[in-house]
């Protein structure tokens, strides 16, 4: 084995133990941040809203936990979405989609 | 007029909605042409359009998400995304944040490093500037010099080069990264992806900004490359960017949703927009949204300095950022129009001689 290689699992070895103690150590991090943040609360103002936004503002108030679930399910499947109905509508332009030159 | 008005069901905010639309279609144009985010000029945007702050951040957050992977199935498409080596600089990317933004932390605790950092930013958008205009002028000096020996500049032939010199630095695993045409150290791209997501950390940005032009220059990827794989890495990030925001309740929703409406459109036009623009006319553009970004920041930054001009520093500061926001995509636009109808005249023509 070369020493170049040897030098490179060490420095592989020193880099994977860092980002272990990191990941192991980050959530005490995330914790004490959370201690400050939690003196705040946001609250959303329902007396204004019917249908799907009171709903929305409701399960807001109620967990943020799911509203995060919801929210990133929805956003890339719009996203997704409305990248096809673009596609779409490139399409029937007549722009070839598949192709370019490479240059620089 | 009030029908051009909807209440924002988290917030309690009522936002003009069109201007959603405007602001998500601009920054879907930048953000599908130079791979990045945006996040220099939405966040400001939706302040302008009435969001406080806190929310303003993480609607601009979550619309990234989506704006970037509608860019990235383009891109994708257009074979300009390098998936294996988007998902090995997101090891480095995800680390790296996560340090920048705990060295911030630390440093909170030894006194205000606001304005260190805000200076930090300008430091490095000067830095990037001046890289990519000297690759530009580099490139140009090259084609003179061939043209004055009567030859033709190769295609690929770039300005700068210290991709070659860090592609010889052969620590194993070496990677064969086959879309960008990479041979190197899988450290490479793990390393320059580690120190641009410290940087993103500390400034407390997405990244896209730092991360193109280090995979151009660094990592040595052709520039529609680094566009499409920046991309694919601001989609990942920002969907977790999206996540962490939403959980601490700091992300509204239905403007995300309006402006990803402005922005899937934006993003196609951005994106089929580099299949007409040479990798060298997406540098220079891009080095003009660097300076656009310096001067939204050095505004931000003297505005304490002359509190009696203060008000007058922060309207020429949204002038400015207004200015490019619509600038920029118009530029693209106008690019992407005027390619498109050389294409289709030549598929006409074509089709007649048939």
């Amino acid at each position: 084995m070369t020493k170049l290689r040897k030098l490179s699992l060490k420095v592989s070895a020193w880099f994977v133990g860092c980002l272990a103690t990191m990941l192991l150590i980050a959530p005490d991090l995330v914790l004490a941040a959370k201690k400050a943040a939690a003196n705040v609360v946001i609250v959303a103002d329902t007396r204004r809203l019917d249908g799907i936004l009171l709903w929305w503002a409701q399960m807001y108030n109620d967990s943020h936990l799911y509203f995060m679930l919801l929210t990133i399910v929805i956003i890339p499947a719009t996203g997704c979405i409305f990248g096809m109905l673009a596609d779409l509508v490139m399409n029937h332009i007549g722009i070839d989609l598949k192709h370019r030159k490479a240059a620089e | 007029m009030d029908w051009l008005y909807v209440l924002m069901p988290i917030s309690g905010c009522t936002v003009f909605w069109p201007g959603l639309i405007i602001l998500g279609l601009g920054v879907g144009i930048i953000g599908g042409f130079f791979g990045m985010g945006g996040a220099w000029m939405v966040t400001p945007g939706l302040n302008i359009l009435g969001f406080p702050m806190a929310f303003a951040i993480g609607t601009d957050v979550a619309h990234m998400a989506g704006k970037s992977l509608i860019s990235t199935m383009r891109h994708g498409r257009f074979g300009n995304v390098d998936y294996k080596l988007g998902l090995t600089m997101l090891v480095g990317t995800v680390v790296g944040v996560e340090i920048g933004a705990q060295i911030v932390m630390q440093l909170e605790r030894l006194g205000s490093v606001d304005q260190v950092v805000r200076w930090l930013y300008v430091v490095l958008l000067i830095l990037m500037a001046w890289m990519v205009f000297h690759d530009v002028a580099l490139r140009k000096k090259k084609e003179r010099e061939a043209a004055a020996k009567g030859e033709v500049l190769d295609e690929k032939a770039t300005g700068l080069d210290w991709a070659t010199k860090l592609h010889a630095i052969k620590i194993p695993p070496m990677v064969h990264f086959h879309q960008a045409g990479i041979y190197c150290s899988a450290w490479l791209p793990i390393c320059v992806s580690f120190l641009t997501g410290v940087l993103a950390g500390i400034l407390g940005i997405g990244g896209g900004l730092i991360r193109m032009p280090a995979l151009v220059y660094l990592v040595g990827c052709p520039t529609h490359i680094a566009v499409g794989t920046d991309l694919f890495e601001v989609a990942i990030s920002g969907l977790y960017g999206a996540a962490t925001y939403t959980l601490k309740g700091r992300t509204e929703l239905v403007a995300a949703l309006i402006m990803l409406i402005g922005a899937a459109v934006g993003a196609q036009i951005g994106a089929v927009a580099t299949k007409y623009i040479k990798g060298y006319g997406i540098r220079t553009a891009f080095g003009l949204a660097v300076l656009g970004c310096l001067c939204s920041v050095v505004l931000k930054l003297i505005q304490p300095y002359f509190p009696a001009y203060s008000g007058f520093i922060n309207g020429v500061s949204t002038v400015v950022v207004l200015g490019f926001v619509s600038g920029i995509p118009i530029y693209i636009a106008a690019k992407m129009v005027h390619g498109a109808k050389q294409e289709l005249a030549e598929k006409r023509r074509a089709a007649q001689q048939n």
